[in-house]
């Protein structure tokens, strides 16, 4: 296994995010830490009659104020439009808008992005032609004419997942190894270990790494609702989503994407640019246990963040001088389901043990929603936004504590680390549904 | 890049394709010079503008889960069964013994520690079952026919079963693949159309080199033989317009500039990838050796020569992974979709890596026989490719058209041949391109 007495060090150079507080970082940040929420009602359709009316939507972005030559992408999903977007700041921020002599083939996409949204009404009226209510069957004759008369291949072909890639790769003219995953809601956070990887061997110099995400359309929120994941607390929207409270009753859908610039130390050094934070571990693992319920005592929690922290040199069990454990802030994944935030927490206390309660937890789905495949880049800019800046956002709708849930959450009010000596090293967890598991490893850059 | 610190190797292959379950009878069909391709029976498709396709007849992956799970196969897509049928296969054909492979109580015990097994099994866009939808949606109509969220929201809704959305995530082929064998290692879902397969089997490789697995499940699978996803492959001009045609191989020509265009198989095409080590210590049958991986991305352009760099990236990467050069390939398993213009980048680029040489080496086209396998068939082609290495044997090949003269296309029998290295490539329509070189060892 890599150990951090490995030569190349990989750092992260630029970073942008679409989210429902805003697209720019430190004004999204600034929001974060104020405790807002992006939660409002849906009006992508008409959800009024839904037991989940509410979402936290992210504004289409203005791709032509964003892009050089936005053409090409004019007919992109919102999804892709999303992701556009976050990597063109991104890309600024790195500083490669002048490209720097990096050959094409040298940049690699990795991405951990959701499928396009359905073109919901050609399909339901598809659907509705075909329908034989005597045979109670499809007639296919009737519903591949209307098929064909409804739908359009622009958008059938932009659900690909690998869209919001293919898009990417064209605006920023990379060449080298691209991918995109599908890890539900570990996606982002998996795309951004494997880049780190594939930097690490030498495969790629620069890679643009993130995901982008929205369920936020009626058969996404419709699956959502059958399997009894989302709060359904219609008098309340941005009360919802309360990750560790004990009145948690599911999660809040969230939608955007984020973008970071990632690359070898010395590939950043030569070419002049700042290192934001270094990425110092990632681990994956599987529960392997079932498709709907997370394994009891968070087992495969535990093994994503010990591979992780293993990666990263760092022993969980260790304090320094002053007492304080290795790891100042936790990103949970904390979704705000009665499941996912226990066993998260019993993971948490699994690998920390009497660190466990030292360590702020906090999670940003309280305010942005879940983002779902987008959920993992956007916090892990969160854990390098409280690495450069020494403040933890809080975890907001936590007035009601579980006794099931007994960590450090951050309740309510953002926290001033700087005296106690900032924010050296952040983790990030994501769990995917179905029980693929994600962590990362966030360092302060020293030199 | 220099020669990987650890040797991976396949131990285990597991297809599922229009010729059934198992490697084996892919691998006896091709060298018959057999094609699966007939009429679509897995729904009406008399309307369809293409009514033909590789089905994996009679293949359900009831048959092949511990009885405990047979509630589960209720919540997978078609694309799950095939993962889920081609892990099996491949776990058996590597000697292992999973949870899920042991029958019952009583017998032996899994062979290797579950954390050390990873699963990366790449899959499609999961289109949903349209009768299903259709039915519930037909409860939700207005007066004037149409659908009303109202009415959906209010009721109609609760027609759906409740763990719908579960059959149509594409990470629930892997979530079932290590639920079944306990496979806690890591986990990943690529998701990059055709290049699924093989992006996936090279990110197992990296995840073995680096310590993290010692085994992995890798490939992928996928079916689009249903209506949505025979919609959505015409409208992206994958597909022939067959008409009332029946024999499919005549209509899949490989490098045939007037070729017609594509069909679909169902495809599930996973290997089981292991550290030599760990399959030295346990003594494993060892087909072959994964010494090469590599990626890239196709240019957007309107020139086949620029467009063709991304596979030539892809296979130059590769070379560099494995330290051998475009004299030690012996034979290549291409994407050959059928798709002129697909085929037309796919050859370029072929040639852009091997020039004149080219011509030398045999092409082992499979999609006369199974068909395009999307994300199926890069699991399916490392497959393909592993047994010609281990047979010394190239099959026999099908072509009903014609194909340019530096290319080796056209219709041959099975044949005899010493292969030292065979390539594996494939190139997706979203620019995604794949490469592996296995190697005998």
């Amino acid at each position: 296994m890599t150990q951090s007495s490995d030569p190349v060090r990989i750092v992260i150079t630029g970073m942008g995010w679409t989210t429902p507080l805003g697209d720019e970082i430190d004004a999204v940040w600034e929001r974060l830490l104020r405790a807002d929420s992006g939660v409002g009602p849906i009006d992508r359709f008409d959800a009024g009659a839904y037991s989940t009316n509410f979402a936290a939507q992210t504004p289409d972005p203005d791709l032509e104020a964003i892009l050089d030559d936005s053409a090409p992408h004019a007919h992109a999903g919102v999804n892709t439009r999303f992701a556009l977007a976050a990597a063109a700041r991104a890309w600024r921020q790195s500083g490669l808008d002048k490209r720097n002599g990096v050959n094409r083939r040298r940049i690699g996409v990795y991405l951990g992005s959701g499928e396009g949204p359905p073109d919901f009404d050609a399909f339901a009226g598809a659907n509705l032609a075909g329908w034989d209510d005597e045979k109670r069957a499809v007639d296919m004759g009737r519903w591949v004419k209307a098929a064909y008369e409804l739908m359009t291949a622009q958008r059938e072909l932009e659900q690909e997942p690998n869209m919001p890639l293919s898009h990417i790769a064209r605006a920023f003219g990379a060449g080298g190894p691209s991918y995109n995953c599908l890890t539900a809601c570990a996606a982002s956070t998996q795309a951004i270990g494997e880049a780190s990887e594939i930097i690490r061997l030498g495969e790629a110099d620069v890679m643009i790494a993130g995901g982008a995400h929205t369920m936020i359309h009626p058969l996404g929120v419709t699956g959502f609702i059958r399997l009894t994941a989302l709060s359904s607390r219609r008098d309340d929207p941005q009360g919802a989503c309360r990750p560790f409270s004990s009145s948690r009753d599911g999660f809040v859908m969230g939608e955007g994407a984020g973008m970071l610039i990632i690359e070898s130390l010395a590939h950043a050094k030569a070419r002049g640019a700042t290192p934001l934070a270094e990425i110092v571990g990632f681990g994956s693992s599987a529960d392997a246990f079932r498709i709907t319920d997370i394994q009891p005592d968070g087992e495969g929690a535990q093994a994503t963040m010990r591979a992780a922290l293993s990666q990263a040199g760092i022993d969980p069990l260790s304090t320094d001088d002053t007492g304080r454990p290795p790891v100042h802030y936790i990103s949970a994944h904390g979704t705000g389901t009665q499941e996912n935030d226990s066993i998260e927490t019993r993971g948490i206390r699994a690998v920390f043990q009497d660190n466990a309660p030292k360590i702020p937890v906090s999670s940003i789905k309280s305010m942005t929603g879940h983002l779902i495949a987008a959920a993992g880049v956007v916090e892990a800019i969160t854990c390098v936004q409280a690495i450069r800046t020494g403040f933890v956002p809080p975890t907001r709708n936590l007035t009601q504590p579980d006794p099931q849930c007994d960590l450090d959450y951050v309740p309510n009010e953002a926290r001033d680390l700087n005296s106690a000596g900032g924010v050296r090293v952040a983790i990030s967890n994501s769990f995917g549904f179905g029980g693929q598991n994600n962590t990362l490893v966030m360092k302060r850059f020293e030199d | 890049m220099s020669a990987s610190p650890r040797q991976v190797v396949i131990t285990g292959l597991g297809a599922v394709t229009g010729f059934g379950l198992g490697a084996a009878a892919l691998w006896d069909a091709l060298l018959a010079g057999r094609s699966c391709l007939g009429p679509i029976t897995r729904f009406d498709a008399s309307a369809f503008p293409c009514r033909l396709a590789g089905e994996a007849e009679g293949f359900t992956a009831r048959d092949l889960v511990p009885k405990h799970y047979r509630k589960a196969v209720k919540v997978m897509a078609r694309d799950i069964e095939l993962a889920v049928g081609a892990a099996k296969a491949a776990v058996e054909d590597a000697g292992l013994v999973t949870k899920g492979a042991a029958a019952g109580e009583g017998d032996a015990p899994p062979t290797y520690p579950s954390r050390r097994v990873g699963c990366h099994i790449g899959a499609g866009l999961i289109a949903c079952d349209v009768t299903e939808l259709a039915a519930a949606q037909s409860t939700a109509r207005d007066e004037s026919g149409r659908f009303s969220h109202t009415l959906w929201g209010e009721g109609a809704i609760n027609n759906l079963p409740p763990l719908w959305l579960l059959k149509y995530l594409p990470n629930m082929l892997a979530c079932h693949v290590t639920i079944i064998h306990d496979a806690q290692g890591p986990s990943n879902t690529i998701t990059c159309a055709e290049a699924s397969g093989g992006l996936s089997i090279g990110e197992s490789k990296r995840v073995i080199e680096r310590g993290e697995a010692d085994l992995c499940f890798s490939g992928g699978a996928e079916s689009k033989i249903n209506p949505m996803g025979m919609v959505r492959m015409d409208m992206a001009n994958r597909l022939a317009h067959t008409a009332d045609a029946t024999d499919g191989a005549a209509i899949v020509r490989p490098y045939d500039e007037n070729a017609p265009g594509g069909i679909m198989g169902e495809a599930g095409g996973l290997v089981m990838l292991e550290g030599m080590d760990s399959a030295n210590a346990r003594n494993a049958r060892i087909y072959c050796e994964l010494a090469g991986f590599g990626a890239g991305h196709a240019p957007w352009s309107d020139d086949p020569a620029t467009r063709a760099e991304g596979l030539r990236f892809a296979i130059e990467n590769a070379f560099d992974d494995s330290g051998l050069g475009p004299d030690d390939i012996d034979a290549i398993v291409p994407h050959a979709s059928g798709i002129a213009r697909m085929d037309r980048d796919e050859a370029e680029a072929l040639r852009q890596v091997f020039g004149k040489r080219l011509a030398d080496l045999p092409l082992v086209t499979i999609t006369p026989n199974i068909g395009d396998g999307m994300a199926g068939a890069g699991g399916v082609a490392a497959c393909v490719g592993a047994l010609c290495l281990h047979h010394q044997t190239i099959p026999a090949r099908l072509h009903a058209g014609s194909w340019p003269d530096d290319l080796q296309a056209g219709p041959t029998h099975q044949r005899d041949a010493r292969l030292r290295a065979v390539l594996v490539c494939t190139n997706a329509l979203g620019g995604q391109n794949a490469a592996l070189i296995l190697r005998t060892t």
